[in-house]
């Protein structure tokens, strides 16, 4: 830490506190969520000493599990599926010269990140209506099919970071060698391309393990996931079973974002 | 096999279009033979990587051929050529050891898992790294990755390897050692080797015939000694090595200085000429000397196993003559002082324009 510095921010007076109390904001509630989690009171209001209780009861309530495994099936097959769409798209996007809109290109992959998820949900829910109406066909595909939409910028993302970081002249040199075009990619660029794809499969599953809002509106009856359930929930009483599901929710979130850190930060 | 390896013929690359493009090649026909150690030199913007790049198929010509071993191949793409490269920055594969990256070509071509360990293990020994098979790229030093990219090119046998400035990245030490290296796999090998390199001295080493390419075009082809002692043009002269240019009027039996003075030349060469002479190929000697061309002493300039002369015509053109330390490490000679010139009979070139 011997660099010279002209200017340090850190040195401003009430840049200190400001930090504190936006942290304090940020990671407060959280905490008071995961402490209460494990309140023996049936009530949010007191503490009335330590239990497990709220976990096990929610691991018993065979609606809590299923809405459970809806929300894991749904996410597994939305991360996959988005990550590899994802993938194609960023290798048809860095795998050749910049043309013209290729900005707009950009724009149209991302749209689920730009787009009002509320006007997505009812612009779904329009045309899911019409097709369950035409097919009969009631099943989760459509909810694994619109996570799926939405999960691609979340996966797409960190493909083209790597895609773009990778060094080119070794596809030229996998050519050179007497590679194939798809053994140059199934030798060279998939293996260079793996951590990425590894960490948008991860912020694609924890999106769509997340997502109320779509869910919520194009689901059919019984069709509940782990959010929805707690919102309906929400609409009677609160209760601490909530709380433990919400800390169970944080504590997988946490470990696949630490996941994707630590394959994001992986050099080659 | 062919009489030539690989043949050009009126290649052209232009990048970009209407009056934008620009001719990184321009007509270039260039035939080289199989075994030779083939060197393609200029400055950088020549288009001596182009053309490399247009043998191994990374880039397609705007016009022209190219033949390899007799067969059209100018549009074949390259992983169907015969022809591998060792790159400037290796393009070593991280993910992989030292024996997968020198196996991969095999390992592309469907050879069975038997004889892919024993050409790796022979092309390991080749370059001295036996220890380093199971390392991985990152474990290695620059001189290391060199060799490694060198056996991974040299492991499928290919008809010709392609060395685009592979010992740029290496000091001077390293470089050097490299050097012999290179033609004692090329001996051992028998591949042709076509080297592209901006180092001047480096070319005039190591190559059997030298391609001098300045602007997109081939300026001159021929051996080392024939480039250096024969460029055919300014351009050539000045780069290879030092030249003295002297302006004259060609006459039957040499050049007239605008000084009055001739040097004598075969062959005649009418009209506004340039006289190119080495600096190894001046002697002084006393001025009344009979066919001494008079000048004046401007700077001395050692250099251990020499002295460079630096010297005015009485017009005031600036001449050199690097002059061989005597034992004394004494040239006697003083700033100021009057001296004759007297070039080596037949070394003078006369150039036109």
């Amino acid at each position: 830490m011997s660099e010279q510095r002209s200017f340090d921010v850190a040195d401003l007076p009430g840049v200190g506190p400001t930090a504190l109390l936006v942290f304090a904001g940020l990671y407060a509630p959280i905490v008071t969520l995961v402490v209460y989690s494990f309140n023996a009171a049936p009530s949010v209001a007191t503490w009335d000493g330590f239990t497990f209780d709220w976990y096990l009861k929610a691991w018993h309530n065979s609606t809590v599990m299923n809405a459970a495994a809806n929300s894991l099936i749904i996410a597994t097959l939305a991360a996959l599926f988005s990550t590899a769409l994802a993938t194609l798209a960023a290798l048809g996007t860095t795998r050749r010269p910049a043309f013209f809109g290729i900005t707009a290109i950009y724009a149209a992959i991302n749209q689920p990140l730009m787009v009002p998820e509320i006007v997505t949900a009812v612009a779904l829910l329009i045309v899911i209506a019409a097709i369950k109406a035409a097919t009969g066909y009631a099943g989760l595909g459509y909810l694994v099919i619109a996570h799926t939409a939405f999960c691609i910028p979340f996966a797409y993302l960190p493909i083209r970071a790597r895609l773009e970081g990778m060094d080119l002249t070794l596809e030229t040199a996998a050519a050179d060698l007497y590679a194939s075009p798809w053994q140059s990619f199934r030798f060279v660029t998939l293996p260079q391309l793996t951590p990425g794809i590894l960490a948008g499969w991860m912020l694609a599953f924890v999106t769509s393990l997340d997502d109320v809002v779509i869910t919520e509106f194009i689901k059919s009856p019984g069709q509940d996931t782990l959010p929805t359930y707690m919102l309906g929930q929400l609409r009677r009483a609160m209760t601490p079973d909530i709380n433990a599901l919400s800390a169970a929710l944080l504590g997988l979130t946490l470990v696949l974002l630490s996941g994707f850190f630590l394959l994001s930060r992986r050099k080659s | 096999m062919a009489k030539h390896i690989i043949s050009a013929r009126n290649l052209v690359k232009a990048f970009g279009t209407g009056e934008f493009a620009v001719r990184a090649l321009d007509t270039v026909s260039l035939d080289i033979r199989p075994g030779e150690f083939f060197t393609l030199l200029g400055p950088s913007g020549c288009g001596k990587t182009t053309l490399l790049r247009l043998f191994a198929g990374f880039e397609m010509p705007s016009a022209g051929t190219i033949l390899l071993d007799g067969e059209d191949v100018t549009v074949l793409p390259p992983n169907r050529r015969p022809i591998n490269t060792v790159f400037q920055s290796y393009a070593l594969f991280p993910h992989l050891t030292v024996a997968e990256n020198v196996g991969f070509a095999l390992k592309m071509q469907g050879k069975p898992r038997a004889e892919i360990e024993a050409t790796v293990a022979r092309m390991l020994a080749l370059v001295r790294l036996e220890a380093m098979a199971g390392r991985k790229i990152t474990q290695l030093s620059g001189g290391q990755q060199q060799r490694v990219a060198l056996a991974r090119a040299l492991a499928p046998h290919p008809k010709v390897l392609l060395l685009d400035e592979p010992l740029s990245a290496l000091d001077l030490k390293l470089r050097k050692e490299m050097q012999v290296e290179l033609k004692r796999l090329q001996n051992e090998t028998g591949i042709t080797f076509i080297f592209v390199t901006h180092d001047q001295e480096e070319a005039l080493t190591m190559s059997d015939r030298i391609a001098v390419m300045s602007a997109g075009k081939l300026q001159q082809v021929g051996t080392p000694k024939e480039i250096y002692t024969h460029p055919i043009n300014r351009f050539v002269a000045a780069f290879i090595g030092e030249t003295n240019f002297i302006e004259a009027v060609g006459e039957t039996g040499g050049a007239r200085l605008k000084t009055g003075d001739l040097i004598p030349v075969e062959g005649v060469l009418h009209g506004p000429v340039t006289v190119a002479i080495r600096p190894e190929q001046l002697r002084l000697v006393p001025p009344e000397t009979e066919g001494a061309i008079a000048a004046t002493v401007r700077d001395l300039v050692y250099f251990g196993t020499g002295t460079h002369c630096h010297m005015a015509l009485a017009d005031g053109t600036a001449l050199t003559a690097r002059l061989q330390s005597p034992a004394s490490g004494e040239i006697g000679l003083a700033l100021g002082e009057s001296v004759g010139v007297l070039p080596t009979p037949g070394a003078a070139q006369l150039l036109r324009e």
